[in-house]
């Protein structure tokens, strides 16, 4: 029983035994998480994955402020009731620029992985200002400042610096023009509209999202980033395992 | 290093510790924890050889099972849609009156529609199709684009001011925003658009609704019809029933008018099938109880 006498010295030294319990806890995240970093499957190929416009960020980072994902989460589940009610199961790619991720445990409400264009903006204008006033039984909370605040716009572009050296591929022509960008996005009258198209592509939804084009506030950029939700890439509509998910 | 002692009643070691007088034997460990611990180890080998385990560089063992979250989720997805596939055509191939007179295809299709409209619709449109300020009404009579089953299958997949390239298109011009109409017209208008639907509001305000009526004729007759009675051709709501999107009270009226309104519905193509669409048509019609306008 020399592994128990061993052990018997062990306990018997604190800095040892704690030594080793770090050692053999860390197994665990050795031969489960490590490997995710080289096997090649874990995240699939989206060469032409758009990053979050600076607006769409904003509303991102009101999305964390109000702690929306407490209650949604955004990853769609490899399970066929989670596939028929919100569409073909996330993949790890369509989130590799979020920092942090947002995918969420927890589901009050509905999971948001797909909901981007989904329903209309006056519909998330309406929702987000009272849920009751289109779902009469909901119990999510009222959000009435967001119409109200104003969205800040000038540290955007430290923001996209940030990401830029966690490796999101931001331009430094898109970090340059960032508060500019993001107060076109909202505003299709303005001049700088044809900026946002050039630098972050001509699909980029430009329009007045709380349907009030003279004023940017916390509301255009949240509704702009759930708007966006699952249609960064359409990695998953490539997928091959996407034949067939759906209903019918 | 505590000294080693022997319990003289029993023969086995101490552990060396002794609290308020008593002291613990170091006895081994219980052979049904052995035999615990043994299964599970060996449960665990079996794991290694049937499922995917060992990291491989840039790839992994796959394990004898093959096992496969997201091959099985497709194949389940198939495999239901296979179960349904004999309706599913039955609907695809058949006229929305064949589909119609067919009761038991009929209660499928109610069935299937409740919960795609459910997961899809119920948000706007509400549970029971009733609607909502600003978004319309399903279960009355009233259509902006047509009440068939056609009709709404092609407002579903196309959607209304959405971002498919052949949408619907309507709006409502902000006629007191952009200065088209002044205040006194819009008021005039205003009362006379009332009197439409309530011909006894017109009695108190006769003036009104006959300068009205004239403005009515020269900028809004274009798209809601001499009469009123709306044009589905062009989205335009017919004003003389008593069904409002926007609200029919005189508060509500005026900020139609000085604001305009354009509302959004968005496309189904992307995100349901031609049978699901279809599904959602007949759904959609049979909550006004099928009576088409």
């Amino acid at each position: 029983m020399s592994i128990f006498g061993a052990h018997y010295n062990l306990e018997r030294h604190s800095i040892g035994l704690a030594v080793a319990v770090v050692a053999v806890a860390s197994i665990g995240g050795l031969f489960e998480i490590a490997p995710l970093f080289t096997i090649d499957e874990t995240v699939e190929s989206a060469p032409n994955m758009r990053v979050y416009t600076p607006l769409e960020l904003a509303g991102r980072n009101i999305y964390i402020r109000e702690g929306c994902y407490a209650c949604h989460s955004q990853m769609i589940r490899t399970l066929r009731d989670d596939v028929e009610r919100y569409g073909h199961y996330s993949l790890a790619v369509e989130s590799q620029y979020d920092h942090p991720m947002l995918w969420g445990s927890k589901r009050t409400g509905p999971d948001l992985a797909r909901v981007g264009g989904k329903y209309s903006d006056q519909w998330h204008v309406a929702h987000l200002d009272n849920p009751r006033h289109v779902v009469p039984k909901s119990i999510m909370p009222s959000y009435t400042w967001l119409l109200r605040n104003e969205q800040k716009t000038d540290d955007l572009g430290d923001q996209l610096r940030a990401l830029q050296r966690l490796g999101v591929p931001y331009t430094d022509d898109m970090i340059a023009h960032a508060a500019e960008d993001a107060s076109a996005q909202a505003n299709p009258n303005s001049e700088d509209v044809s900026g946002v198209s050039d630098r972050y592509g001509k699909d980029t939804n430009i329009r007045a999202f709380d349907n009030d084009p003279h004023k940017l506030t916390e509301m255009d950029a949240l509704v702009a980033y759930l708007q966006i939700l699952g249609k960064l890439t359409d990695a998953a509509e490539k997928d091959p395992n996407s034949a067939g998910a759906g209903h019918d | 290093m505590a000294v080693e002692e022997r319990d003289e009643h029993t023969g086995y070691l101490t552990t060396g510790h002794e609290w308020n007088g008593i002291k613990e034997l170091n006895r081994p460990v219980p052979t049904v924890i052995w035999l615990f611990l043994t299964t599970a180890f060996l449960a665990a080998l079996a794991c290694w050889i049937l499922l995917p385990a060992w990291p491989l560089g840039n790839t992994y063992t796959h394990g004898l099972l093959r096992a496969d979250q997201r091959q099985r989720v497709t194949e389940e997805i198939a495999e239901a849609a296979s179960k349904r596939s004999a309706a599913a055509a039955q609907i695809e191939s058949m006229t929305f009156d064949d589909i119609r007179s067919d009761p038991d295809l009929m209660r499928n299709v109610i069935e299937t529609g409740r919960t795609l409209f459910g997961d899809n619709c119920a948000a706007c449109h509400g549970s029971t199709g009733h609607g909502g300020p600003g978004f319309p009404n399903l279960a009355d009579n009233a259509w902006l684009w047509g009440g068939d089953a056609d009709a709404v299958a092609e407002t579903i997949r196309i959607g209304i001011n959405s971002d498919h390239p052949e949408t619907r298109t309507s709006q409502m011009l902000p006629f007191g925003h952009d200065g088209l109409l002044d205040r006194e017209a819009i008021l005039n208008v205003i009362a006379y658009v009332r009197s439409l639907s309530n011909p006894a509001s017109a009695k108190d305000n006769a003036e009104a609704v006959s300068a009205g009526a004239k403005v009515f004729a020269s900028s809004c007759a274009a798209c809601h019809g001499k009469d009123g009675g709306g044009n589905t051709a062009m989205g335009a709501p017919n004003l003389t029933d008593k069904f409002w999107i926007y609200g029919g009270d005189e508060e509500s009226i005026f900020t139609t008018l000085t604001y305009g309104r354009k509302g959004h519905m968005p496309q189904w193509e992307s995100r349901l099938t031609p049978v699901q669409r279809k599904i959602l048509a007949l759904y959609v019609v049979s909550l006004s109880n099928g009576k088409e306008k």
